[in-house]
């Protein structure tokens, strides 16, 4: 399972003048299990924050987390990350990285290898299992940061931009490896981008955040058939509309 | 190819290099100054060498050396490692420390030299301690500071991979990644140590020692044999810097090749 419900989140920082940043205003959205859903919003609107809120990683001034039924105090190993940074252990080779949460589980060293070659395999990095992160390009140390991720079998996959710092191509194929993974995985993703485009290939359903405070500007399900086509008419009238009402509504006022 | 022809030639210069200087050295020792007690030729070092040699007392001279500089290095590890490591993990630990630890840093470890012996008498234990004090600073500042710079996204990246107790935190992220910088720190500290060896077994600890011998032979007005001591002290801390370069590179580090350091 992985529902996910926000009730009334809250989140402000104190400023130097003594008064308080409001980062995110009363924000209430429920994510479905098995459901891929894009929050979409210009840098600043507070959606980095929302993703530590729900990570655990930063505690909600007011409101709650509740993820199937329980709250969200602390990190949870039903939560899953991949940060917008490379974040893979570089002291640790590619096998180690992946493997490094099941050793954390206090898994014997054949039995969390076992698993961890199972996810390699499914992010198909097979023949660098001994490789270090400096070796590898920035689209291969993302792939093995989603196996790292996956490989605690977490119920909720939480992805920070991931492919933000990526080439253009390497980023197309990203997101469409991402979506081979997600069927053949099926956890609740959540995923970060200021791209209406990736947005708009990747998810079911797209949570647009205004800036300032970060509040729930308008959410759109997206119902083109997977696979999608970027060039398609279709694509591109979706892409429209979501473009149309950020430029309408959800821009800095 | 070019590249390693110009490898080769680079490394023959510095040969000739050390050539030229010690026929510089042979020139002025045995051509202008004339005197072996202002300045042995080296050949006057060479003979004192082999001198050295048959008294076969070379060896326990190292080895007592060895268990001083040991002594304190091991201890400089033992209290500086961890001292470090509580500092730059906490703040509250970093500024309970920093105050007293600025207040004893500058004081020169040469300094200590009274109360090592009236704390450890005429033994190797306070050769040692002297020694300690020259190689325990550097240890906790670097440790110090790599722990101070450990990236927040790799703590953040353990606490979601379920590695949430501060001791699994230092051991199995915070420590690997503020290596590089820890094994620079014991570096420099062998290097401190190893200097204040010759201070250190100056005042008697033990019947060897290089830097023991080096001052016996001072009071000897044996020069060829403390040049000869000196080069081999000098040579011993370039032995042990690049033999543990070379082994901490290997075994902890080889994940930052190909890094741009």
């Amino acid at each position: 399972m992985g529902n996910l419900e926000i009730r009334d989140l809250n989140q402000s920082f104190p400023r130097e003048d003594g008064s308080r940043l409001v980062v995110l205003d009363h924000l209430n959205f429920e994510v479905k299990d098995k459901e891929f859903v894009c929050i979409l919003g210009s840098s600043g609107c507070g959606k980095t924050t929302l993703l530590r809120l729900i990570a655990g990683l930063d505690e909600a001034q007011e409101g709650s987390i509740v993820l199937d039924g329980e709250e969200i105090k602390g990190q949870n190993p039903k939560v899953g990350m991949v940060f917008q940074e490379y974040s893979l252990f570089p002291w640790r080779n590619v096998m180690d990285n992946i493997a490094f949460g099941l050793e954390m589980k206090g898994l014997i060293k054949e039995e969390r290898y076992r698993i961890a070659q199972r996810y390699l395999e499914l992010v198909n990095l097979s023949q660098f299992r001994e490789s270090y992160p400096s070796e590898l390009s920035g689209g291969m140390r993302q792939r093995v940061a989603v196996a790292r991720a996956l490989a605690l079998d977490p119920v909720l996959l939480l992805m920070d931009e991931p492919f933000g710092a990526l080439d253009a191509q390497t980023r197309n194929m990203l997101q469409k490896e991402l979506l081979d993974i997600w069927e053949e995985t099926k956890k609740t993703v959540i995923f970060i981008t200021h791209s209406v485009d990736e947005a708009v290939y990747l998810s079911d359903r797209i949570i647009v955040l205004s800036p300032r405070p970060g509040r729930i500007c308008r959410i759109f399900d997206v119902e083109l058939d997977r696979p999608r086509d970027r060039t398609s008419v279709e694509f591109a009238k979706v892409r429209r509309t979501v473009l149309d009402l950020i430029s309408q509504n959800c821009a800095i006022q | 190819m070019k590249l390693s022809a110009d490898g080769i030639s680079k490394r023959w210069l510095g040969v000739i290099a050390i050539i030229l200087a010690i026929v510089v050295w042979e020139v002025i020792a045995a051509g202008i100054v004339r005197n072996s007690f202002i300045l042995p030729s080296p050949v006057d070092v060479f003979t004192a060498f082999q001198e050295l040699v048959a008294t076969g007392r070379l060896i326990p001279d190292f080895i007592d050396s060895l268990v001083h500089f040991g002594i304190g290095l091991v201890a400089a590890l033992a209290v500086g490692i961890p001292v470090g490591i509580a500092m730059g993990w906490s703040r509250r630990f970093d500024a309970f420390m920093d105050p007293v630890i600025e207040l004893l840093r500058p004081i020169p470890p040469l300094a200590w030299i009274p109360f090592a012996i009236i704390w450890f008498g005429l033994t190797s234990w306070s050769a040692g301690f002297v020694i300690f004090v020259g190689a325990v600073f550097p240890v906790i500042i670097n440790t110090y500071s790599g722990f101070r710079g450990v990236p927040r996204i790799f703590v953040e990246a353990g606490k979601m991979l379920g590695c949430t107790k501060n001791f699994n935190l230092i051991r199995y992220i915070a420590f690997p990644a503020a290596l590089p910088s820890v094994a620079a720190g014991i570096r420099i500290a062998c290097g401190v140590g190893w200097m204040c060896l010759v201070a250190a077994e100056l005042f008697g600890v033990s019947n060897n020692g290089l830097g023991m011998a080096l001052w016996l032979y001072y009071n000897l007005h044996r020069m060829d044999c403390v040049v000869v001591y000196m080069i081999l002290l000098g040579l011993a801390g370039l032995a042990f810097d690049m033999a543990f370069r070379y082994y901490i590179e290997r075994h902890f580090l080889k994940w930052r090749t190909g890094e741009v350091a």
